[in-house]
């Protein structure tokens, strides 16, 4: 990449601090980079570090608990280290997010105009009146029919479809130059999802904002995502175009990953299965964290944690026995 | 032969509202006369959207749930006309596994008094044997029999599940009702769950009623597939011919919508406007035709009836026979590229050998 990325993430660490000294590593030297009007996929499992990834982009982690080290550069901010001032700033206006549960993300107390003019008015300023026609087109950019009247509504008159729109109209009320949405559509049935999911790329084309998608679907993340990075137990395992990485994917996690979605094209009677359990993240092991897990890992695998390596020209994974295709040929 | 579970014009309203007198003044029709049959050791799944009357359904054949109307035979027998005795034997061959393996299992039991119960009720096992039976059941699901003396919050989503499974399995069911069972769970774990539960069918001869809004997890596990739209079957084909040629639109527009693992994937897409009506207020006519995008008058008007095509496959649509042919927005993964097929094979030894179970 020629430019300088939008954002830009090196070597971001999250180490939580529990009760008697307890320690998770919740996100372990993780690099990623989004460019301008980009959209990437962050994908991984319960537990992985993509969402805690995304609260330290957003600075929403707790400070007494959680220990973030690293380096996160935005739009010319060096995020870990800005004052909450213009923290605050930023978050809701170049930088916004949305939430998995759209039920419990809007405030039940005020109108869906209310919260969206709210998030105008604090970091646009402008009149009362501005703010509310600015709310009115948002609520019809994102397809709510008779926005005038539905400016007016409570929360809970809307269905979970409608929430999600509303929260979209809030994070896009001060034209985000980085979108995070945090599984946007896995409370949604298929076709509000695919309603949703139109919607984030009509957006996209619209507004040149990035987007960082975070997901378990990988059929999601074929339908929106230009770039890929899979997570597994706080790293980053491996990084590439959206095409390669479902063409050739070159870290045996994201192998079976795919292999355990059901195929629509024909009728297999075993899905591949990642058996075992993810490692404890308060003791990580030594050597590759899917080792354990691997059908094709090696004594060598055990030994050191290999390095996010080039496998081919902009395809990173973190495996040695890496491109993978040499083991099945 | 008779069908192992034979379902007739099953009719539930729920009252949502009354007057000051009691009476009803608003109903959600939640399952408003649906009409199926499973036969022993098949997979028939519900899909449809969350309030399509799905999950009501199958809590109504177990008779958790007592219809307004209808009729419901299990192997000949009517469900609705035993009494309480008749229905706790019932219950030893039906048996229910729910979507949240959280909320499911008592936090305050061992793993091993979760499975004892259902053989102390039934008084299957004599007691000196019972241990012996839970730890069978506990190996049946790729569990340790060592883990009956655990709580259940010591397991993760994936094994609790397999738990629930098992304390299922307990009383020797014929059939099962699976409302979402891997819903709640990661990718990888639900496959394990997935193919559990097909190596248990195969071996025990199991018939299970699979609800899900997943349309892949459907296309997997099920024999037949009934589309459910707001109390209403539209569709029951089997799954071959409803993934491959599906004439009513709202399943059209269901499988339209599956994201598919691969990128650039070639497909119109039939995008539903609009959100699905309420049930306490259905459309007129079929209940459909407000988000239809072939709807006529005709729709406006008359409820279609579930009506056979070919053997087997009914549609409830008064343009199935003149529809445009389904080809171009079913969903085709297009076949992963050979280097990825060798590679997930390599992976899974998806080869149909013994699946390899760990705790």
């Amino acid at each position: 990449m020629t430019d300088t990325p939008l954002i830009d993430i090196q070597n971001l660490r999250v180490v939580f601090h529990g009760d008697g000294g307890r320690t998770t590593h919740a996100v372990d030297a993780v690099d990623l980079a989004v460019a301008k009007g980009a959209t990437l996929g962050l994908v991984g499992e319960s537990g992985c570090g993509k969402s805690v990834t995304s609260l330290a982009i957003m600075g929403l982690l707790p400070k007494q608990s959680a220990e973030v080290t690293g380096s996160i550069h935005f739009d010319g901010f060096d995020l870990l280290n800005i004052s909450d001032q213009i923290r605050r700033d930023l978050r809701g206006n170049r930088l916004a997010m949305i939430f998995q549960e759209p039920m419990t993300s809007l405030n039940p107390s005020f109108t869906i105009g209310d919260q969206i003019i709210e998030s105008i008015l604090r970091h646009r300023g402008g009149s009362k009146g501005a703010a509310r026609k600015r709310a009115i087109d948002l609520l019809r950019r994102v397809h709510i029919p008779s926005p005038e009247r539905r400016i007016d509504d409570y929360p809970h008159k809307l269905s979970g479809g409608m929430r999600q729109r509303v929260m979209i109209a809030i994070a896009l009320a001060c034209d985000p130059h980085l979108l995070i949405a945090d599984e946007p559509t896995t409370a949604l049935d298929v076709t509000l999802q695919a309603q949703i999911l139109d919607l984030m790329r009509e957006l996209k084309a619209e507004s040149g904002a990035a987007i960082i998608l975070i997901t378990h679907d990988l059929g999601v993340v074929a339908e929106v995502c230009d770039e890929v990075a899979v997570m597994y137990a706080g790293e980053v395992v491996e990084r590439a175009g959206v095409d390669a990485l479902f063409a050739t994917p070159q870290h045996p996690y994201t192998v079976g990953l795919l292999g355990s979605i059901p195929r629509l094209d024909r009728r297999s009677s075993h899905l591949a299965t990642i058996e075992g359990m993810v490692p404890n993240m308060a003791a990580p092991p030594q050597g590759c964290r899917f080792a354990a897990r691997c059908p094709f890992a090696e004594a060598a695998c055990s030994a050191t944690s290999p390095a996010l390596a080039e496998v081919s020209p902009g395809h990173w994974s973190r495996c040695i026995r890496a491109p993978l295709q040499r083991l099945v040929s | 032969m008779t069908a192992l579970l034979e379902v007739k014009n099953l009719v539930r309203h729920f009252v949502v509202s009354r007057s000051a007198f009691g009476r009803p003044t608003a109903l959600v029709k939640a399952v408003d006369g649906v009409s199926f049959t499973v036969d022993t050791g098949e997979t028939l799944a519900l899909v449809g959207e969350s309030g399509c009357g799905k999950s009501t359904v199958s809590r109504l054949v177990l008779r958790l749930i007592e219809p307004d109307q209808g009729d419901i035979r299990f192997e000949g027998r009517d469900l609705l006309a035993m009494n309480a005795n008749e229905l706790r034997a019932f219950r030893r061959d039906a048996q229910i596994i729910f979507q949240d393996p959280y909320a499911s299992l008592n936090p305050r039991m061992t793993v091993g008094q979760i499975l004892a119960e259902p053989l102390v009720l039934h008084n299957l096992v004599p007691q000196a044997r019972r241990r012996e039976r839970v730890e069978d059941l506990l190996r049946l699901v790729g569990l340790e029999p060592r883990f009956a003396r655990r709580y259940a919050h010591e397991f993760s989503g994936g094994q609790r599940q397999r738990i629930a499974i098992a304390r299922a399995l307990a009383v020797e069911p014929k059939l099962i009702i699976c409302d979402e069972p891997v819903s709640a769970l990661d990718v990888s774990i639900r496959s394990q769950i997935l193919n559990l539960l097909g190596d248990l069918q195969r071996r025990l001869g199991l018939a299970y009623i699979f609800v899900s809004h997943d349309l892949a997890v459907v296309k997997h596990i099920a024999d037949r597939v009934a589309v459910m739209n707001l109390g209403n079957i539209v569709e029951i084909a089997n799954a071959e011919t409803l993934f491959t040629s599906p004439r009513h639109p709202y399943s059209r527009a269901l499988l339209s919508a599956i994201p598919v693992p691969k990128p650039q994937a070639r497909r119109s897409r039939m995008v539903l406007e609009g959100e699905m009506p309420s049930a306490i207020d259905p459309p007129a006519g079929c209940r459909f035709h407000t988000r239809c995008p072939y709807v006529i008058d005709r729709c406006r008007d008359e409820v279609p009836q579930l009506l056979p095509s070919t053997a087997g496959h009914l549609t409830a649509c008064h343009r199935a026979g003149e529809l445009p042919r389904a080809e171009a927005i079913i969903p085709s993964d297009g076949a992963f590229s050979p280097e990825l097929e060798r590679l997930v094979a390599a992976f899974g030894r998806t080869d149909g050998s013994e699946p390899r179970f760990r705790g």
